[in-house]
């Protein structure tokens, strides 16, 4: 008899060997709550990402205004009857080239002065038909600027139809709308990020409420705190994670597409138009950065809530102790 | 080990559901809480398993007043003691094994040191060909006996057993009465809730009867 129970005993053990797996988890994988979590994650991951894209790509573009303005004026020459367009084009090159703080100077030939108005007035115009403004276009040494005041006058004397435009009053207008603009996406990624916290945290609340009797269970056969905390910690870091990368990876892809959209249609009226206004849709390293601290931010905010919720629900367990009424938590 | 002095319950503003309990559970020793529904036999387990402070009263827990353990320090004085829940309280992620060998688990054991006790034990409670399945396909009775040995597998210093042959046949309640036995000489105490009188007759035990909040010991 003993020896047959032995034998059974052995003949158990021999097929659990053989059948032992990893042992599953302690917190169960995926269920509907977890699934609905990394969708909440993934939409708000990728917004915040978005918007902080879009904020660092305005910034950026009204720097690059900014140093464009800076570093160049414009002469404009209108035609007159009486008037050689190439030789006051030539003329004023030389008179502006003789000022101290101007580096270079180019004539924007005709062919490119077609190709700049050719959104208005379509392709294939004829030039010499149309009293058409010409430009210089003059690099000079933003550090140390020639006199425009002084450059203005010699320009009006000997060159009545020239006019110098240093580009400051509509450039300042320009970045001034800039960093308004830039001031309402940080306004909005405030509050795209706020969300996000709020969005998380709820979500994760609601995905741990069905871990209530998983809690309960480790905790009154001897776990401590600190472990169960750990174990749904570790889960959650891996969701939010998980959310927050595609989320993040989505929206860095949307600007890797939109820049290859861009690349691909250059040199057409509507992408010169756009690049004009909001320069390249190519996100610099400052804006990928951002996305990864998104990333990694929403992934130990899943896991704090879900710390502090597993603490705070032991905690409601062990208030029954000393509160007997309370006898619907346990 | 475990010492009561009126003791005494009642949730809110209540009548109490426990009145002037004054007894004390020894080591080693086996005994039995009986009484009609309602008499109050699980909030007594919940006192016993330090789940529930008392109203009014003493109860004192491995030499120490349950009033003074620190909220931390629960965890481990709970290690001391095997519990098996009326409602089994079963992880349905896991399998039969894993929710047997959670208690070496949460503890920090590796699985490869307790593997072939847990074999062993779920042989002994006739769950042998069931250990890789999860409770969600096993009947009342075989969730029961997981839940005796989950109870059962780091052989706690007492055994605090809520109707544990509610949901087996007689033959299956005797053998985990048997083991009940074992386990009672090997040196852990045992305290059975329940209403099986049959089951009763067949240990020479302490009979504790709860009835209206009050308390009778027939020590045998």
């Amino acid at each position: 008899m003993i020896d047959k129970a032995k034998k059974s005993v052995a003949k158990v053990k021999q097929v659990a060997k053989q059948q032992f797996k990893a042992p599953a988890p302690i917190v169960p994988p995926a269920n509907l709550s977890s699934k609905a979590l990394i969708v909440v994650v993934i939409i708000m991951s990728f917004l915040a990402c978005l918007t902080l894209g879009f904020v660092t790509l305005i910034q950026e573009t009204s720097k690059t205004w900014q140093n464009q303005i800076s570093e160049e004026i414009t002469i404009q020459i209108k035609p007159a009857d009486d008037q050689d367009m190439e030789k006051a084009l030539i003329d004023a090159k030389s008179l502006a080239l003789e000022f101290s703080g101007t580096l270079s100077a180019e004539i924007v030939d005709k062919t490119d002065t077609a190709r700049l108005l050719e959104p208005w007035l379509g392709e294939g115009f004829d030039m010499d038909e149309l009293p058409v403004p010409r430009l210089l276009i003059i690099t000079i040494d933003k550090d140390n600027p020639p006199d425009f005041t002084d450059m203005r006058n010699t320009l009006s004397e000997s060159i009545p139809n020239a006019y110098l435009d240093d580009h400051r009053t509509w450039a300042g207008r320009l970045v001034s709308m800039a960093q308004n603009t830039v001031f309402i996406g940080v306004g909005l990624l405030s509050l795209v990020l706020v969300a996000t916290t709020l969005t998380v945290v709820f979500a994760t609340r609601g995905a741990m409420s069905v871990n209530h009797e998983i809690i309960e269970v480790l905790h009154f056969v001897g776990a401590e705190s600190s472990f169960v905390a750990n174990e749904f910690q570790k889960h959650f870091l891996l969701t939010g994670f998980y959310g927050g990368a595609i989320g993040g990876g989505l929206a860095a892809l949307v600007f890797f597409i939109t820049d290859i959209w861009q690349d691909a249609s250059m040199a057409t009226a509507l992408n010169d138009q756009a690049s004009a206004l909001f320069g390249s849709f190519s996100m610099g390293p400052a804006g990928y950065l951002g996305i990864v601290i998104i990333i990694i931010t929403v992934a130990i905010l899943t896991a704090l809530t879900t710390r502090i919720t597993v603490i705070k629900t032991i905690r409601e367990i062990d208030l029954v102790r000393s509160d007997p009424a309370r006898s619907d938590v346990a | 080990m475990i010492r009561l002095e009126n003791v005494g319950v009642r949730y809110g503003m209540g009548p109490e559901i426990l009145r002037d309990l004054t007894f004390d559970i020894p080591k080693h020793s086996f005994q039995f809480l009986t009484g009609p529904s309602g008499a109050g036999k699980t909030t007594l387990m919940r006192l016993l398993f330090m789940s529930l402070r008392p109203t009014r009263g003493n109860i004192s827990m491995f030499g120490r007043d349950v009033v003074d353990i620190p909220r931390d320090e629960l965890p481990l004085l709970r290690r001391r003691i095997g519990i098996v829940f009326q409602d089994f309280r079963l992880l349905n992620h896991l399998t039969t094994y894993e929710n047997v060998a959670l208690p070496l688990r949460v503890r920090g054991k590796d699985e490869s040191s307790y593997r072939a006790d847990v074999v062993e034990l779920l042989e002994w409670v006739g769950l042998g060909e069931r250990i890789h399945v999860r409770p969600q396909v096993l009947s009342g009775g075989e969730k029961q006996r997981i839940a005796i040995a989950r109870a059962l597998i780091d052989r706690p210093e007492i055994l605090l057993a809520d109707e544990p042959t509610g949901n087996v046949d007689p033959p299956m309640a005797l053998r985990l009465l048997s083991l009940f036995k074992e386990l009672n000489r090997l040196g852990t105490a045992v305290l059975i809730a329940t209403h099986d009188l049959n089951l009763m007759e067949q240990v020479n035990a302490r009979h504790m009867i709860l009835s209206e909040g009050h308390i009778d010991i027939y020590d045998r």
